[in-house]
């Protein structure tokens, strides 16, 4: 069998038999004025040695830069094996098998990674991965509103320390499905969610509460003590988490007297390069009681007939396959290539391994922060706990000293104002196991160098 | 052959619906969609005091094959939900006009249920659905 679609033999058969000219004529229905011939905004295909060019090119613009941005994607070592092992032709698929009980080692595979994030957010079920962090936010705001059954206002709370990105692809989302999106102020001093903020919902209909942990910030939430006054609200709670700092703090399903009730987070941090921005993947996993409601694919342990462990999708009538429209999601496509390289990087690191990278990072942040607020004009905005970021408040805009640290190599971090004008000349800046003492100090000569300058100017 | 009890009323969807002494309308599938369904994992009851149209799906039930909703023949107020069904969905299976019922609705108007197919109407529905 050939690996093309269809030859145009295939086509025009397959046209004879239902007595149509030509591919065209099926798209007859649709006016000829709708249709668009060309599209102008496309340039022309290039060949294999022109694109080669020109995305060396390009990669050879971003340069070696020293990295100190976080917000959301994190700069980790991967250790060569993960992607030798991922590029195996067995492994090398973006999808769950259509023929998905062939695959017996794709769904072992995912079995496996349903098992370590179980374990890693302390819930008890999990789906085989969704796009990215942003829309299993998303996803799981919209299966809250199903799961929690004793609400009718389909309203949601979310932190104002939500990644903004996550916030906005949130609104897309439901913006069309009736669901109400409302956002909680951070507190000044701390850069924390307070209770108070929560309290003044007391009493009213809230069907669910995200909590971010850590959040945008780097700021560590006063997560027990949220989770309590949802749940005593009737709320149920969606844990929006970092998996490389769960190596070191307590797991969603331990907040609390009672746990969250659904987790999910972006899972690049697991082995996948930063790469520009994608492709990632994002996770989810909640109690049993919710598991009809998580959309997504998962994949169960099972017995065959002669009693052979063996492994299957289960679960499938909440799918839209099975469901069309009123599937848990339709939009749930996972991410199996990414999967696979974060499944065999937690496999490689254990959960000890986890736990170094994870106390690396919030030490080199801590560093970094240290380092740069002996800088004059530069001070640390929140005094509460952080994980591996933090925000800085400088004496001028930052965007104009992000490009002159560009200039000098050097990717000084994350420019607040657009989103949180608030904060005035705020910048979020990041460091993991992966930046040395070395580059902190360098960073800190360079951007006293760049203050100077700018003082001097 | 399926069963279909003569004191029942039925919707074409194959719910079934029993006017109670206390004027409230107790709500299942019939045993011919318990059969079409094969072996049933998982039934979602309404919560009690939740408001319904008739013609509203309002439960959920799902079996090996599939899983389909279930729309109430009348117009009213959720008053139980079979909780039995959670742990023992094949009750559903095993006596879907007795044990397997799946909700009660105190209905607003009592003309809809008389307005429901007979037993002999939902049969002839179920032989004209077969050929």
């Amino acid at each position: 069998m050939p690996f093309i679609p269809h030859t145009a033999n295939d086509i025009r058969e397959m046209l004879a038999v239902i007595g149509v000219p030509d591919i065209d004529a099926l798209f007859d229905e649709i006016p000829r004025e709708l249709r668009c011939e060309v599209l102008e905004s496309i340039p022309a295909g290039l060949t294999e040695m022109e694109v080669g060019r020109l995305m060396e090119e390009r990669a050879t613009r971003d340069g070696r830069r020293l990295n100190f941005i976080g917000a959301g994607a994190y700069e980790h070592h991967i250790p060569a094996a993960i992607w030798a092992i991922v590029a195996r032709g067995e492994f090398y698929s973006a999808y769950t098998p259509y023929q998905a009980e062939a695959s017996q080692g794709t769904l072992q595979l995912l079995y496996e990674f349903q098992s370590m994030m179980t374990s890693l957010t302390g819930m008890q079920a999990s789906n085989a991965s969704l796009y990215d962090g942003a829309s299993a936010v998303a996803e799981a705001c919209l299966m809250a509103v199903r799961a929690n059954r004793r609400s009718k206002s389909a309203r949601i709370l979310v932190p104002a320390a939500l990644n903004p990105v996550y916030r906005a692809v949130l609104a897309s989302i439901t913006g069309n499905q009736d669901v109400s999106v409302e956002v909680l102020p951070y507190d000044a001093r701390g850069g924390h969610l307070s209770t108070a903020a929560l309290e003044k919902y007391r009493g009213e209909d809230v069907t669910a509460l995200v909590i971010q942990q850590p959040n945008f910030f780097g700021t560590l939430e006063d997560v027990d003590a949220l989770t309590d006054l949802a749940h005593a609200e009737g709320m149920l709670v969606i844990a929006v988490v970092n998996p490389t700092s769960l190596a070191v703090l307590k797991p969603p399903g331990e907040w609390g007297s009672k746990g969250v009730d659904i987790v999910c987070g972006e899972g690049q941090p697991l082995g996948v390069p930063l790469s520009s921005g994608g492709p990632y993947f994002g996770f989810m996993t909640t109690r049993m009681e919710h598991v009809r409601q998580m959309p997504g694919r998962i994949v169960g342990r099972t017995v065959d007939l002669d009693g052979k462990p063996g492994y299957t999708l289960t679960l499938q009538a909440r799918e839209q396959h099975i469901r069309r429209s009123k599937a848990t999601s339709n939009i749930c496509t996972n991410q199996g290539l990414l999967v696979t390289a974060a499944t065999i990087y937690l496999a490689l690191l254990g959960a000890k391994g986890l736990a170094q990278v994870a106390n690396a990072s919030i030490e080199r942040t801590a560093q970094l922060v240290a380092a740069l607020t002996r800088i004059r004009g530069v001070h640390a905005v929140f005094d509460r706990p952080r994980f591996n970021e933090a925000v800085l408040q400088l004496d001028r805009p930052v965007a104009p000293v992000l490009e002159a640290l560009t200039a000098r190599g050097i990717v000084g971090g994350y420019d607040l104002a657009p989103h949180y004008p608030a904060l005035g000349c705020a910048l979020l800046v990041c460091a993991t196991e992966t930046r040395t003492a070395a580059d902190i100090d360098a960073y800190a000569r360079a951007l006293a160098e760049v203050l100077d300058e700018a003082a001097a100017a | 052959m399926s069963k279909v009890p003569a004191d029942l009323r039925y919707l074409k969807s194959h719910e079934w619906a029993r006017l109670e002494s206390d004027g409230s309308v107790t709500i299942g599938i019939s045993d011919h969609a318990q059969q079409a369904l094969g072996d049933l994992v998982f039934v979602e009851v309404p919560e009690p005091g939740r408001r319904v149209m008739a013609g509203e799906a309002c439960a959920v039930v799902e079996s090996v094959k599939a899983a389909s909703d279930i729309y109430s023949p009348v117009s009213g107020e959720i008053i139980a939900g079979n909780a039995e069904l959670g742990g023992q969905p094949e009750l559903i299976n095993r006596d879907p006009y007795g044990g397997g019922w799946i909700m009660r609705v105190r209905p607003e108007d009592k003309s809809q249920f008389a307005a429901l197919l007979d037993a002999k109407a939902y049969e002839a529905a179920l032989a004209a659905e077969t050929h």
